[in-house]
């Protein structure tokens, strides 16, 4: 065990998790947008939105994140039409190409979760609301969403766990996130084990931060 | 199409042969991944504190990391680990393990941490008077897990183990970082080479596809088969 490398390594790694916490921010906010305009679509009577959804969740949720960044990292760059527009900007960029993938694969999943929380809302509480005369639209968003939100809170944070290691493959497209620089410095020191305990136990105080807060929302929205 | 002919001109036999790759690792994997599983959920569902305590250090660490960590420590940290055991023996050249051996062990740790959770709850779910009345019968413990709560276990164990298979299936994709020639490694090749990503990333997204939808089919006849009697 070389201590001392454990003690070095650690501030380097603790200034990566940052960018970890940003990619993971931003792609959860992000994906929580898609994942609720793909879970209302998965509930329209139209086949072919209805169709559309379930494509989408399906090719995101049957192929691997890794598949998907290199196909924006590396594929989207092929189109020359897409080169001459404003897009370009954003896709030149490793960081804002491993949001998008980050963000359109969470939003699939994130769909799923919303559209059975949606799917297991009793009829009684619409009903209710209708028998007092409440338009369709206040329905919608004072009953079904804050109910389907607390209803899917437990698989959020799961998604939210999992999408915190999905981030871990934005090293591969050349970003310095806290596995990057882990990876970096097992290479130069070949010293995997004491670099694995550092930021691997950065990682898991992430998930015990995330745990017990979603914990403490599922007690604060009890009913 | 050229791009996918078999034989010197196209990809095509090559990423085929890295699908079979793919899917080698993977069931590779996920047998290691039962054997982790069958060590840990007795550990899990015992009632000493400390053995309890190693199995839920071990799912809560490995379910906690990302997969990529895991893969890095083996690649980087398995030979040395391997050298260490071999020097004790006495035994001081380099030793080099093959990338399909490391891959496959990193993977299936991941993959025995899920199947640790999904056996753990299979076996909660079973109702308690299954285990008394083959006490009462007379069953020895080994013959009581093997003839009652086995068969009841794999039944529910079914449809969440075939989660764990999707989630190794796509797994095995980050092995790639290690040079193990699998579905992503060879569309990387191939998109070196003909400086066509798009196309062969794409295609490699359409194998992970074919691969999980497949194995769908397969999980859900086994599974209407394992729940005949109910």
């Amino acid at each position: 065990m070389d201590l001392e490398l454990m003690v070095n390594s650690f501030p380097k790694l603790l200034n990566a998790t940052l960018i970890t916490l940003k990619l993971l921010s931003l792609s959860l906010i992000f994906g929580l947008f898609i994942g609720l305009i793909f879970a209302i679509l998965r509930l329209k009577k139209n086949i072919f939105l209805n169709k559309f959804a379930y494509g989408y969740s399906y090719i995101f949720r049957g192929t691997p994140l890794l598949v998907q960044i290199f196909i924006i990292y590396f594929g989207l760059g092929q189109i020359e039409y897409l080169r001459s527009t404003f897009l370009w900007t954003i896709l030149k960029e490793p960081y804002w190409c491993a949001i998008i993938a980050f963000s359109l694969n969470t939003g699939a999943y994130t769909s799923e979760i919303l559209r059975s929380a949606f799917q297991t809302i009793k009829p009684g509480f619409i009903e209710a609301g209708k028998s007092l005369g409440i338009s369709n639209k206040i329905i919608f968003y004072k009953i079904q969403i804050p109910i389907a939100i607390r209803q899917s809170l437990p698989a959020y944070g799961n998604e939210i766990i999992l999408m915190m290691k999905g981030t871990s493959l934005a090293s591969t497209v050349t970003l310095m996130d806290l596995t990057g620089v882990a990876k970096y410095i097992i290479s130069t020191t070949f010293k995997p084990i004491e670099v694995f305990i550092v930021a691997g136990g950065i990682y898991l105080f992430m998930t015990f931060i995330i745990h017990n807060l979603i914990k403490f929302l599922e007690k604060k929205y009890s009913f | 199409m050229d791009l996918l002919a078999f034989g010197k001109t196209g990809w095509g036999d090559e990423l085929f042969y890295a699908t079979l790759m793919t899917l080698a690792v993977s069931i590779t994997a996920m047998i290691i991944g039962f054997f982790f599983a069958l060590i840990f959920t007795p550990l899990k569902l015992s009632k000493n504190k400390f053995l309890n305590l190693i199995g839920n250090s071990y799912t809560t660490v490995i379910r906690g990391v990302p997969e990529l960590l895991v893969i890095y420590l083996f690649f980087f940290g398995g030979s040395g680990a391997i050298m260490f055991v071999a020097s004790m023996f006495g035994y001081n050249e380099y030793i080099e393990i093959n990338a399909f051996i490391t891959g496959s062990f990193a993977i299936g740790i991941i993959s025995g941490a899920y199947s640790t959770e999904v056996f753990r709850g299979a076996i909660q779910s079973i109702e308690k008077g299954q285990f008394e009345a083959s006490k009462v019968l007379g069953f020895k413990k080994p013959l009581q897990f093997f003839k009652v709560i086995m068969p009841q276990m794999l039944r529910l164990a079914i449809p969440n183990l075939s989660n764990v298979w999707q989630i190794t299936l796509k797994d095995t994709s980050l092995i790639s970082v290690t040079g193990l020639v699998e579905i992503m490694r060879q569309s990387y090749i191939a998109a070196g080479s003909t400086r066509d990503p798009l196309f062969f990333y794409s295609f490699a997204a359409v194998l992970y596809l074919l691969l999980t939808y497949m194995s769908m089919k397969l999980i859900n006849k086994l599974e209407v088969k394992y729940s005949k009697g109910y």
